[in-house]
């Protein structure tokens, strides 16, 4: 069965029947998008458990030719790495419709952009084919613009649009300028992602021009995953976006910066990221320490969630800077970790600001007694925040320490360590004191706990991050087989001394 | 002779077609005389038909009139880009007359005698049809553009674009008899023969310089982009259109067969200037466009900086390079007739296009909002759609030469930050029509059914050539391929 076509198809295919629904029909309107949202998180479950853990080929493929001349393909498939990515990213996708019910004008306009933004972020992931994958992103993009400056809120929102879409703009270009430097270089007159990987393994990338493709994606990718000094579009335009936009960009879209450095940039230019990844290493440290830091100074629950996002995105850099086999394999388990914890954690927020209309932690207090089902959630969110075990973001930061102590980063590991336990604990702590305990904030008397459409969302995440906490052989098994073809595209000398040490790892 | 004219039937066609309206002006009756444009139009679309007809093709890869009119892939393109850009514009001349008070019968035939400049520009083989072809677009220009002689605006516009281009018209005429002095001929043939042993002689060096100036003053490419914003912004919209569409393609048609075909090692040589003169364009177009509030003036801004993309495209010195040239025209074409037709349809005569006037857009007429939105987000280079189709050719055809040549990823990254710089004024139309505060006209939009159908045809356009690459792209590549040697 094609189901990835379907699970990308489904959305995209209700933005077009949303657009013949008259715009009072508002309910026919959420129920289409629950519905495609339902039916492709249903058809993505099915995947992930038929998907064959092992077999070193592509499973569900959808491929049709586009543009033959320059051999353009649309071209659909799972592998290890992105098929539990797809997973997470068809749960969040339902997770933001349960969570969209805040928007209450153009309601109409809203769920075309939602369902164009959801069938580009899952269309991303499930492409083999570097076109489309680049098209599918900004697919989702144009309409992640579009809802943050009409449905955005707060006083600075145009300010917050233009900063994200300029940021994103400049990030996604330097890719596009580095994947076509991979696509002219490697002469293999392909843009399919197995065929690229298959002529580099043959004849590599001239080094010299693999010094310049690296840093081109490196650089590009690393705007678009917030990687530090560019991450000052992340905290601010997540604040001003709604509910289920945010959801869905901090959860999953942002993740395609991350996923492409995995995916294209070190198969494609190891020797260009063996002499880069020190610099993306310190880099990774300055997400993680700074906006950590920034983020114990916020008073505003969306910019401390937001900047602890940006923190995070610190540890998956540090997986990818250390270049190995239980690195990169922590890099994507934090990656579907993350997402499930940003969705979980902004679509939270949303609920409060909905509830009292601002998200002042010095005004909140007493939410425990005064919503039990959200107070909860928020509680095991933020602890899964600053990772506790149990939940899938411990099992992946875990792993990255191990890999980046085994790669020599050990200066960059303790420090890391150190910042992720006591900065991380530090906010996290303080904005569970500030909202969930203590005396009942002043702008409570009419908050209600959340609704039972939401309640399965967040329920959903939660489960989620549970079950690949406890399990996270689930992931892993499908992501190790994927990535050690990476690595041993970049070290392949180093490769025997690296299997070693996977197992002394003690995984 | 009688052979020779077969191969001129289409330019012969659309000038017969411009006196016959002269003529009818003089016998119909005032009210018919409006529908005049739409005959036209639909005449020119029966031309174009014509181009495609199997009678006519069979002359493609042949030469006339002693080599100097050649008919070739590249020709028949251009010539069918500008039968659809002078339907367009046809169509888009009759909803404007009412602001052009007199003379529309006029103004339809000048328009058809600019498009037979235009055609033949297309087929020049010869230094002294390329200088015929363009004084014809040339001076017929001079003309349209100050054709609203109560508006100060546009008269203001005619004499700029009058000195400036007299200005160009020298350079050029003065560089090809430098050529002639030192090749001995004014035949491309002959030239494209020469000129690998001139390539140290200062004066023909000299000569070429100067028709390159001639031909970056029609295409707006820095430094000879000065008159473009004034002449653009005063000259009658339906003007500005074919100024920026059809004359800026004409000067690309030009560049193409000179600097790609007839002294290749010339431009080989340039490559270095090439890339300033694009760069530097690139820059000034998008930067100046920055703080632009008049539509028109913003479009003439962004106009430069598309001039500057597209020379890209003969940086690159590659068949890729000038199919990314056509492919990104084409693109070109129909979101600017798209964008000006909607400008004109949204203010008031007596108005300016300030930007303010997009206000509530969305409300007053969806159809608009959403073709303009579409044309601002393809400008913008975004996917799916034409521009960002082109813009990933033309970036793709320098970056297949960049290997041997760092100069060239300086020029990738102006063009990058060129189109971030662009995302910001194309995202503040798009702004100002969604999420404007203050609209202050909420009347719903008429539009003549012509008029739509062209609006249409321009989104469906730029739909396509966005999501279904495949056919276009084998059609640019087939017109690219320039065949020098042909008898």
């Amino acid at each position: 069965m094609d189901w990835l076509l379907i699970i990308v198809l489904l959305p995209l295919l209700a933005a077009a029947a949303i657009g013949f629904v008259p715009g009072s029909q508002r309910r026919v309107i959420r129920g289409i998008t629950l519905g495609a949202s339902g039916l492709s998180l249903l058809c993505a479950l099915i995947a992930f458990c038929s998907f064959k853990v092992g077999s070193s080929e592509l499973q569900f493929e959808t491929k049709w030719i586009w543009v033959e001349s320059l051999r353009l393909n649309f071209h659909l498939a799972a592998d290890g790495i992105n098929i539990g990515i797809i997973l997470m990213g068809a749960i969040v996708a339902f997770a933001a419709s349960c969570c969209a019910d805040d928007i209450t004008h153009r309601v109409k306009e809203f769920h075309i952009l939602l369902n164009l933004m959801i069938g580009g972020i899952l269309g991303t992931f499930a492409s083999m084919d570097l076109f489309f994958f680049y098209f599918f992103h900004e697919l989702a993009l144009v309409p992640t613009f579009i809802m943050i400056g009409v449905w955005g809120r707060g006083a600075n929102r145009n300010y917050a649009t233009y900063k994200i879409t300029l940021y994103l703009s400049l990030g996604a270009l330097l890719a596009l300028i580095g994947l076509i430097g991979v696509y002219v270089q490697t002469g293999a007159e392909s843009f399919s992602i197995p065929d690229l990987i298959a002529t580099v393994q043959e004849s590599p990338i001239d080094e010299s021009a693999q010094q310049w493709i690296f840093p081109l994606l490196m650089f590009g990718f690393g705007i678009l995953a917030s990687l530090w000094p560019f991450h000052t579009w992340a905290p601010l335009g997540y604040g001003a976006a709604p509910t289920a936009t945010a959801m869905l960009h901090a959860g999953v879209l942002k993740k395609f910066g991350l996923y492409g450095i995995i995916r294209v940039a070190i198969p494609m230019a190891p020797v260009g990221a063996q002499s880069w990844l020190g610099v993306l290493a310190w880099l990774a440290l300055a997400n993680l320490l700074y906006c950590g830091l920034v983020a114990v100074r916020q008073k505003n629950l969306n910019l401390l969630i937001g900047n602890s996002s940006v923190a995070h995105m610190g540890f998956i850099f540090l997986g990818i800077a250390s270049l190995n086999v239980i690195g990169l394999t922590g890099a994507v388990l934090v990656m579907i970790a993350h997402g499930l914890l940003a969705a979980l954690a902004f679509g939270l927020s949303g609920h409060l600001y909905r509830q009292t209309g601002s998200l002042d932690m010095s005004r909140m207090g007493g939410l425990l007694r005064q919503m039990p089902l959200a107070g909860s959630a928020l509680l095991m969110a933020l602890f899964a925040g600053c990772g506790l075990p149990g939940f899938a973001n411990f099992a992946g930061e875990v792993t990255i320490f191990f890999a980046a102590w085994a790669a020599g980063l050990k200066t960059i590991t303790v420090i890391a360590a150190w910042s992720a336990l006591v900065i991380g604990g530090l906010y996290m702590m303080r904005a569970i004191r500030n909202i969930l305990h203590g005396p009942r904030g002043g702008d409570w008397a009419k908050a209600s706990d959340v609704s039972p459409l939401i309640a399965t969302a967040l329920g959903l995440l939660l489960a989620a991050l549970l079950v690949f906490g406890f399990a996270p052989w689930l992931l892993t098994n499908g992501i190790e087989d994927e990535v050690k073809k990476s690595v041993l595209l970049a070290k392949p000398a180093a490769n025997a001394s690296q299997a070693q040490a996977t197992e002394a790892a003690g995984r | 002779m009688g052979d020779q004219l077969q191969f001129i039937q289409l330019e012969v066609m659309v000038v017969a077609l411009g006196l016959l309206v002269l003529l009818a002006d003089l016998f119909l009756p005032e009210s018919a005389r409006r529908s005049l444009g739409y005959i036209a139009a639909g005449s020119l679309g029966l031309v174009f038909l014509l181009s495609f007809r199997g009678g006519y093709t069979d002359f493609a890869d042949g030469e006339a009139f002693g080599g100097i009119y050649r008919l070739d892939g590249l020709a028949l393109f251009f010539k069918r880009f500008f039968l659809l850009t002078a339907i367009f514009v046809l169509v888009f001349a009759v909803d404007f007359a009412s602001r052009l008070r007199s003379g529309v019968s006029e103004y339809l035939a000048f328009i058809l005698f600019a498009l037979s400049g235009m055609m033949f520009a297309a087929s020049a083989n010869d230094f002294s049809l390329l200088f015929v072809a363009i004084e014809l677009i040339t001076v017929t220009f001079y003309i349209l553009v100050s054709f609203q002689r109560h508006r100060m605006h546009s008269l203001e516009a005619g004499v700029k674009y009058l000195i400036l281009g007299a200005v160009s018209s020298a350079f050029l005429v003065y560089g090809i008899a430098l050529v002639f002095g030192e090749a001995g001929s004014l035949k491309f043939d002959a030239i494209r023969d020469a000129h690998a042993g001139l390539l140290e002689n200062k004066v023909f060096l000299f000569g070429m310089l100067f028709v390159f100036a001639g031909l970056a003053f029609k295409i707006s490419a820095f430094p000879f982009q000065i008159w473009a914003p004034d002449v653009y912004q005063g000259a009658p919209t339906p003007t500005t259109t074919f100024l920026a569409v059809g004359s800026k393609a004409a000067g690309f048609v030009l560049l193409i067969r000179l600097f790609g075909s007839v002294v290749p090692e010339l431009t080989a040589q340039w490559t270095g200037m090439l890339m300033v003169v694009a760069a530097l364009t690139i820059l000034y177009g998008n930067l100046c466009a920055l703080p632009q509030r008049n539509l028109k003036r913003l479009l003439a801004y962004s106009g430069i900086a598309n001039a500057g993309y597209l020379l890209m495209g003969i940086v690159a010195q590659s068949d890729d390079g000038t199919a990314a040239i056509l492919y990104y025209l084409a693109g070109y074409l129909f979101t600017l007739v798209a964008a000006f037709m909607i400008i004109n349809l949204v203010t008031r005569e007596g108005e300016g296009e300030d930007i303010s006037c997009l206000a509530g857009l969305n409300k007053r007429s969806p159809f608009l909002a959403v073709a303009l939105t579409l044309c601002a987000v393809s400008l913008a280079g975004i996917p799916p759609l034409a521009g960002f189709f082109g813009k990933f050719l033309l970036v793709k055809s320098v970056a297949a030469e960049a290997f041997g040549n760092t100069g060239y990823f300086a020029l990738l990254a102006v063009a990058v930050f060129g189109v971030v710089v662009s995302i910001y004024y194309y995202f503040g139309i798009i702004r100002t029509i969604y999420w404007s505060k203050d609209t202050p006209d909420n009347s719903p939009v008429a539009i003549a059914w012509p008029t739509r159908m062209v609006l249409g045809l321009c989104v469906a356009a730029i739909l396509y050539l966005g999501l279904l690459p495949d056919k276009p792209i084998n059609w640019a590549n087939a017109a690219a391929k320039i065949e020098t040697v042909a008898k």
